[in-house]
């Protein structure tokens, strides 16, 4: 039987954590992340859970000692956000391409400088050629959901690759919103027992990791890896049908609002989706045919599955909370990309908005939304990239 | 070894067989090359301890041959070598002679 | 597992690290952990950072370790074999494991004094069952012999060339044993592969002592110290000779010298062999050879009166 909560996007991922009880945990504080591992401890310090958790020194440190612990062979998670994910930058690349399935929950946070808490998605944007599978998270009860299949997802045979959640620092992770609960047992039983895969533990079969490859079979090594990735997209969609089956909430590639029959879209990742799906409906009341595309894998980016929901569009504005400076959004980037295989396909305008936490508000998505509709008329675009919400 | 095609890596570059370095014959880095007379060896061992490469075999606790598939010619083991009067058990000879 | 440490019954164990790795020829690295491993009663897992040991010893689809062994990224070594470590409890408190294994890691100076500095403080702090050995040859050897804070004053590294203004390194050796010591750690010693038996005794009470233990092994490289390829052994010992590199141990706070030289001898027996010193013998850098001497001095006397302080 489900319990109905009220809690903060944290309380709920630390909570995802607990039913899901990993073997060892890193935790190293960083604002707005800092409350969910804090959680979590508490759970540590009451015997609540089994995990063995490691107060690392430093994010880098978290990541090596988890990259240490699933070799060792078994379940592993941590929670970072921000200039703490970009500290162990370089491990991301290290976890994937070592195949070791981590569970890092990441509270989107902006990078610095200027250095600001607050929440945007330039973190996780930083972290995209990682190796890590990324899902996306548009309030508390997908975080939760997403943290307790990304272990079945990671944990996978087929796959074996680190997975990151991503939630809004703040506007999520520090809201407290209505959220239901499955019951331990049962997200115990889906999650079930960790599968080991080359343990250094199994010291009778002692083995090495980290070898230094040169370029005889480097880019061999890459090549599998690439094709691990190819393979996720199907294990993500066999999950969320089994996860369906116990929470009766059903998750896909992403969430296509209105999107049918509509004419002109948004392309929203996270909490603004959110706020932009009620848009959405008053647009819809007047008359016009709006709708919206919320992805939730990021990483690998489902382009067929993508441009295949958006190619009827006559207009789309992808909206990025990062940028990639001296480039376009990397969520624009993305679509661009996958519309770009389809003859016939929609105008597109990315803007950047939202950033270092600046709000998000109805009225910027109704802006948008009539710019759309201007473009559909006038089938012209007035700029390609642009930053809305910023005081000129 | 020959190189593996991508389909038959092991996933997260895992290597499985434990020692298998011993397959790759570094004897060829030689430019000198110990040679042992067991006439003057006190079987002290210490050439088997300080070899850096395993190269001296050791049958039931006695200094045996030398594994020169695998020795690179340091010398370490003659410099060590106490011998027995003055003499060493241990000589370094120009490979190839 | 208890072979008696004589070399007759330790030439029978099984070669844990096997030849056939690309360390240089003479190289002092793979005789530090072919002398620990040979001491090890224990199971072991290892752990190094980026650095000669680890290139060599796996490389391609070769590794020479036949221990289980992780190499993750250069200065994480003491948080990576944290990480294993962490899991092994949380298996054994399970149940899913129930062998009685040590973790042991095999770093550089480069890995260790500088760049690995904050993840091995980092784990001694926590506490974690584990023995951090610093294989030290004084230089980022691996990419060339770049000066580490490990290397002596006045040595000659490709990034402290010494040259017609600055006559090698200017700053004095970080004296990383002490800065272990004071982290009031069960064990921390330093050993030498030319006392292979104090290196072994050591090695066995370190793996006996539940917590975080550190030695600092002399590592001899001919190549950065431009000294011959069959020397590893004699400089070790002449370093510990001139009480360059003392052999001693602190055990829960108590400091004990482990060997005292018959006679101390001057520090240029221990330079003279080595061309990375050789400029140090012009008259305008005769300076650096009084310091080097100043300094062995004053922490020999140092180490003395800390051990027998405490006799």
């Amino acid at each position: 039987m489900a319990r109905i909560v009220a809690v903060t996007g944290n309380e709920a991922v630390a909570e995802a954590l607990r039913q899901t009880n990993p073997d060892v945990c890193a935790a190293y504080p960083i604002t707005p992340a800092t409350e969910l591992m804090q959680r979590f401890a508490a759970f540590v310090s009451n015997g609540q859970v089994d995990t063995e958790l490691i107060l690392v020194e430093s994010e880098h440190s978290a990541m090596s000692a988890c990259i240490g612990a699933a070799a060792g062979g078994g379940r592993v998670a941590t929670a970072t956000s921000s200039q703490g994910l970009a500290l162990m930058w370089e491990m991301l690349f290290i976890a994937s391409g070592m195949r070791l399935p981590i569970i890092m929950p990441i509270v989107n946070r902006s990078l610095s400088a200027p250095i600001n808490i607050h929440g945007d998605h330039s973190d996780a944007m930083g972290a995209r050629d990682s190796g890590w599978i990324q899902l996306w998270s548009e309030n508390g009860q997908e975080a939760y959901d997403n943290t307790i299949q990304a272990f079945r997802i990671a944990e996978h045979m087929d796959i074996r690759l680190p997975t990151m959640v991503c939630m809004d620092g703040f506007i999520i992770s520090h809201s407290i919103e209505r959220v239901e609960y499955l019951e331990d047992n049962e997200v115990r039983n889906f999650v079930g027992e960790y599968k080991t895969l080359n343990p250094l533990l199994d010291i009778d079969n002692p083995k090495s990791y980290g070898p230094l490859i040169l370029t005889d079979l480097y880019h061999e090594y890459k090549r599998a890896q690439h094709e691990v990735m190819t393979k996720v997209r199907g294990v993500i969609l066999n999950v969320a049908e089994e996860f369906e089956k116990i929470s009766g909430r059903r998750y896909g590639l992403f969430e296509a609002y209105r999107l049918d029959d509509a004419e002109i879209a948004l392309v929203i990742l996270n909490s603004a989706a959110g706020t932009s799906k009620d848009v959405i409906d008053e647009f819809r009341e007047r008359g016009i045919k709006a709708g919206l595309l919320k992805p939730r894998l990021f990483r690998p980016f489902p382009y067929e599955e993508i441009a295949d929901a958006l190619k009827h569009l006559k207009a789309i504005c992808v909206l990025d909370r990062a940028d990639s400076f001296g480039g376009y959004g990397p969520l624009f980037a993305e679509v661009s990309s996958a519309l770009f295989q389809v003859r016939e396909r929609p105008k597109m305008v990315n803007k950047i908005y939202g950033l270092g936490g600046r709000d998000f508000l109805p009225y910027h998505a109704e802006r948008v939304l009539s710019e759309l509709v201007d473009i559909t008329k006038t089938n012209k675009v007035r700029i390609v990239k642009e930053y809305i919400g910023v005081r000129e | 070894m020959k190189l593996k095609g991508w389909k038959e890596l092991t996933p997260g570059v895992v290597i499985l067989e434990a020692g298998n370095a011993a397959e790759f014959k570094t004897g060829s880095w030689r430019a000198f090359k110990p040679v042992w007379i067991e006439e003057n060896c006190i079987q002290c061992l210490f050439c088997w301890l300080y070899c850096p490469d395993m190269a001296i075999k050791v049958k039931d606790g006695k200094r045996a041959e030398y594994d020169y598939d695998y020795c690179k010619g340091c010398g370490i083991c003659a410099l060590e070598c106490p011998g027995k009067k003055g003499q060493k058990a241990i000589v370094m000879v120009e490979e190839g002679r | 597992m208890a072979v008696e440490l004589r070399l007759k019954e330790l030439s029978k164990k099984e070669d844990l690290f096997t030849h056939g790795h690309r360390l240089c020829s003479g190289c002092g690295a793979p005789i530090v952990v072919k002398m620990v491993l040979l001491a090890s009663e224990y199971p072991l897992i290892a752990c190094s950072s980026t650095g000669c040991l680890e290139v060599s010893s796996c490389i391609s689809q070769y590794t020479a370790w036949k221990v289980p062994w992780i190499h993750s990224a250069f200065e994480n070594a003491g948080a990576t074999i944290a990480g294993v470590e962490t899991m092994y409890r949380a298996m054994k408190k399970k149940g899913k494991v129930d062998k009685e294994i040590k973790f042991v890691t095999f770093c550089g100076d480069g890995g260790t004094y500088d760049i690995g500095l904050q993840s091995l403080s980092g784990a001694m702090e926590r506490g974690h069952d584990m023995l951090y050995i610093c294989y030290d040859n004084g230089a980022y050897m691996n990419t060339g012999i770049q000066r580490s804070s490990a290397t002596p004053l006045g040595a000659e590294t490709t990034t402290s060339p010494a040259g017609k203004v600055i006559p090698g390194k200017t700053q004095e050796r970080k004296n990383l044993t002490r800065i272990m010591a004071a982290h009031d750690i069960p064990y921390v010693a330093q050993a030498s592969i030319s006392y292979w038996l104090d290196l072994m005794k050591k090695v066995r009470k370190a793996f006996s002592i539940k917590g975080p233990k550190f030695m600092n092994i002399l590592s001899p490289c001919n190549r950065g110290w431009r000294s011959r390829t069959d020397d590893a052994i004699m400089l070790s010992r002449l370093a510990v000779d001139t009480c360059y590199w003392p052999l001693y141990e602190v055990e829960n706070g108590v400091t004990r010298i482990t060997f005292k030289p018959k006679e101390k001898m001057p520090i240029v027996d221990f330079l003279k062999p080595q061309g990375r010193f050789r400029h140090l013998f012009s008259p305008e850098n005769e300076w650096i050879i009084k310091k080097l001497q100043e300094d062995i001095d004053r922490e020999w006397k140092r180490l003395q009166k800390e051990s027998s302080l405490q006799a």
